[in-house]
């Protein structure tokens, strides 16, 4: 069998019609959140928001790890990086999210040494590489993401790589969606979960999320038909008045997910308070290490100076991540933020609301 | 007279003839014999031709190296710093003369010689240097460019990438003849030579810390036979230009900038390989903005695009010449992408580095 | 956090202590961490993000929801043909 996605997942001809179906099946409008940055871009690479009746509105939640990664640990990450005898690596991405003043591709201009690595365990191999060298890895990212830092770490610990360290900055999904859901002025009718943190972490956790806030919550994949199946299914559930969660990306999911990569995250990390830029303080929504792997951790190996940063006034990311804002409504949008010096999380990320919205609008211009 | 010896703050000039498998050395740079040496024993084994032999410090233009009447001079330069020199399917030396020889050529010009400075650094490998020259040499054959004035410099240890190249090309075209960005006009048809993003993909694979390999290649040539034989069939030949640095993407944002109009690309249509497309999706980049170095964009009325097109694909390199899109209207300057699903996203010029994503 | 994409498992092979493979994405390959699919086997298709593999492709599964989406299909284009010319 050839490999399964392209032709049939990505077929215009499939992606019609269950545009269609949807349009069938809905009489009133409903909000739809997706929290996954990668369905985000797809539904912004493929159009697909304008294949759906006008009843229908997708609202990009926080999905972006690298644009919800808070001010404070862009900060750490640039004070680490300045270090000497200091090789910083992070993924691509991250280099251009900025801190109070400066980003990590500033820093490498005045002489850190910040490196682009694709996957955390390449950053593993270049601490055994350079033992004179500190190596440091910025661990940002959701579920999807952790087990890799924790085989890295694992790795690290096994082989003696005592020169690696990881900048904790993970989070997870299901506080963020308890706090969405909670917010007295929410919006949000049904979500789509992310499909790659659920090949990891499975579904079950969304049960609970599901009943108690009576939404429905359909796990679905990133190609334009899985995509488009996900709010079918969703728009099928609200339409009848249903709230339970179902998975419209069989071939990769399962409810229990993936048993191995989940022991392996929860021999490495605990949940811990974190902070989400433009939302606040989620309580439990991040991962540190446990205290066998304290040593790992480059906040107790660097004595950082603390800094108190503070996300600009005039950034209402947290209502427009939350659907409960347009760009249009920001009164910086345009102006003192524009994705040249981007404010907060939804103009850092190319795939955010604020960024898309500044390049449709200068279009219609 | 007597001999004063000074100390030497320069590093070691001692003439040593080159030795086979050495290195440069700040010698080399000195003017002095060292550099001679160099020059006759390496630089002119591969690029050496009666101009370049002479050993002046400048060529002098006269008789075929002057435009004839009627033609009117064009000159373009560019620097190369690619890291790694050497990549699947090409290398710095090809770039050099194959990317300025393109420059000349999409403005409807013969490219007739070239400039080639070099600045190498200290411990850089002859060997090496000989490959380079030794593609160099093969690049001008093949697109019939004479390299007429060069110059190298030395410069210390960590301060170049092993080797820079600058090389300036001068050619001409007809008098009146206007190839340039401003020229793209709504209805006009646009066109592409080939398949898209292979050298990105090249160079990044060469690169070695995304840890991937394909059999991807660059598409590093010379174009200017292909350009030269268009615009002699294809008098109205609005805009060409070469997708280079900010890939597709990037350049016809430019041209609908500098023309004033919305361009309207079919994605469907956008050659691109498979594998390019597989490294693509694995990395999380966009193929529209890799850098291509042996493709040109061709712009031109919508009554000759079909003879256009089967006319690129009978030429070497535009084999698998497609129509990617139209010139549709009159603006402020804009890219549209229409895609497989009959819907429109707006295509903007790459800001700053393309990166990998993990999201 | 969600770039992955399928592979296909060429070859298994150690690295330190640590279980890796070499994946195809269909001209590309890479080497890729297969510490948390244990049972995977060559010839079987995974998930890979930054390096990693999440979980083995189903293809069951994938047969199953291709399977479905021609069901999809066939329905509409049996309405298509019931309905009147338009």
């Amino acid at each position: 069998m050839s490999l399964p996605s392209s032709e049939v997942f990505r077929s215009a001809a499939l992606t019609r019609q269950l545009a269609g179906e949807i349009r069938q099946v809905v009489t009133r409008p409903w909000n739809i959140m997706e929290i996954c940055g990668g369905q985000t871009h797809a539904i912004l690479q493929y159009g697909l928001d304008q294949l759906l009746p006008p009843e229908i509105t997708l609202i990009h939640g926080p999905g972006c790890p690298v644009c919800v990664t808070a001010l404070e640990s862009i900060e750490n990450a640039l004070q680490i990086a300045r270090q000497p005898d200091v090789i910083f690596c992070s993924f691509g991405d991250m280099l251009r999210v900025p801190g109070a003043r400066a980003n990590l591709f500033s820093a490498r201009a005045e002489g850190a040494d910040v490196r682009v690595v694709y996957s955390p365990l390449d950053a593993v191999k270049l601490a055994r590489e350079t033992p004179q060298k500190q190596v440091v890895f910025f661990a940002i990212g959701f579920e999807t993401t952790v087990p890799s830092i924790a085989a890295s770490i694992l790795h690290a610990e096994r082989n003696k790589i005592s020169n690696f360290s990881i900048l904790p900055a993970n989070v997870l999904v299901p506080p963020a969606m308890h706090a969405i859901l909670k917010s007295p002025d929410n919006r949000v009718n049904a979500f789509l979960a992310a499909g790659h943190v659920c090949a990891v972490m499975g579904y079950w956790e969304y049960e609970p999320i599901a009943a108690q806030y009576r939404t429905p919550i359909v796990v679905t994949g990133f190609e334009p038909v899985d995509l488009l199946r996900g709010i079918l299914m969703s728009v099928r559930q609200l339409e009848s008045g249903r709230s339970e969660v179902e998975n419209a990306y069989e071939r990769a999911v399962t409810r229990e997910g993936n048993p191995d990569a989940q022991a392996m995250i929860t021999q490495v990390f605990e949940p811990v308070d974190r902070q989400w830029r433009g939302i606040g303080l989620i309580s439990l929504s991040g991962l540190g290490l446990r205290p066998r792997f304290k040593s790992f951790d480059a906040l107790e190996r660097f004595a950082l100076a603390h800094q108190a940063v503070s996300e600009s006034p005039l950034c209402i990311a947290g209502q427009v991540l939350r659907g409960n804002a347009t760009p249009h409504d920001c009164p910086a949008f345009g102006r003192e933020c524009t994705p040249a010096s981007p404010l907060g999380a939804p103009m850092v990320s190319s795939e955010g609301a604020c960024a898309a919205y500044y390049r449709y609008q200068r279009v219609k211009t | 007279m007597t001999k004063t010896n000074y100390p030497n703050l320069q590093g070691p000039v001692c003439p040593l003839p080159l030795q086979p498998g050495g290195q440069i050395v700040m010698g080399h740079g000195s003017g002095g014999g060292m550099t001679r040496d160099l020059i006759v024993n390496v630089f002119q084994k591969y690029l050496g031709n009666a101009i370049l032999n002479a050993g002046n410090d400048s060529a002098l233009l006269n008789g075929e190296l002057v435009a004839p009447p009627g033609y009117q001079l064009v000159v373009s330069t560019d620097a190369h710093v690619v890291f790694p020199l050497f990549f699947p399917g090409s290398d710095i030396g090809r770039l050099s003369v194959c990317g300025t020889v393109n420059d000349v050529a999409m403005l409807g010009a013969q490219p007739k010689y070239l400039t080639a400075s070099f600045i190498l650094e200290e411990g850089f490998a002859i060997d090496e240097l000989e490959k380079v020259l030794a593609s160099m040499r093969d690049a001008c054959a093949e697109a019939d460019v004479r390299i007429i004035a060069a110059d190298t410099k030395v410069t210390e240890k960590g301060k170049a990438d092993k080797l820079f190249i600058t090389t300036t090309g001068i050619g001409w075209a007809p008098a009146g003849r206007k190839i340039t960005g401003d020229q793209a006009q709504p209805g006009d048809a646009v066109l592409i030579s080939g398949a898209l993003g292979n050298h990105g993909i090249a160079v990044l694979q060469a690169r070695g810390n995304l840890g991937f390999q394909s059999d991807v290649q660059s598409d590093a040539a010379p174009l200017n036979h292909l350009t030269q034989a268009l615009c002699a069939a294809f008098p109205d030949v609005h805009v060409m230009r070469d997708p280079t640095r900010g890939g597709l993407a990037t350049t016809l944002v430019e041209i609908a900038q500098q023309s004033s109009v919305t361009i309207q690309l079919d994605e469907p249509e956008i050659p691109i390989d498979a594998s390019v497309r597989a490294a693509c999706d694995l990395l999380g980049l966009d193929p529209l903005y890799l850098a291509n170095e042996g493709k040109v964009i061709v712009i031109l009325p919508e009554e000759h695009a079909e003879d256009a097109l089967s006319f690129l694909r009978a030429q070497k390199y535009g084999e698998k010449a497609r129509r990617i899109g139209r010139v549709i209207a009159r603006s402020s300057g804009q890219l549209l992408l229409r895609t497989a699903l009959g819907t429109t996203r707006v295509l903007d010029m790459l800001a700053g580095e393309m990166l990998p994503r993990i999201c | 956090m969600c770039l992955g994409i399928p592979g296909k498992v060429i070859r298994l092979f150690d690295l330190d202590g640590t279980a890796m493979a070499n994946v195809d994405f269909g001209g590309v390959q890479q080497e890729v961490c297969v510490a948390t699919v244990p049972e995977v086997q060559v010839g079987q298709f995974v998930i890979v993000h930054a390096g990693f593999a999440l979980n083995l492709l189903s293809e069951d599964e994938a047969l199953e929801t291709m399977r479905l989406l021609n069901e999809i299909n066939k329905f509409n284009q049996a309405e298509d043909e019931g309905k009147p010319a338009a």
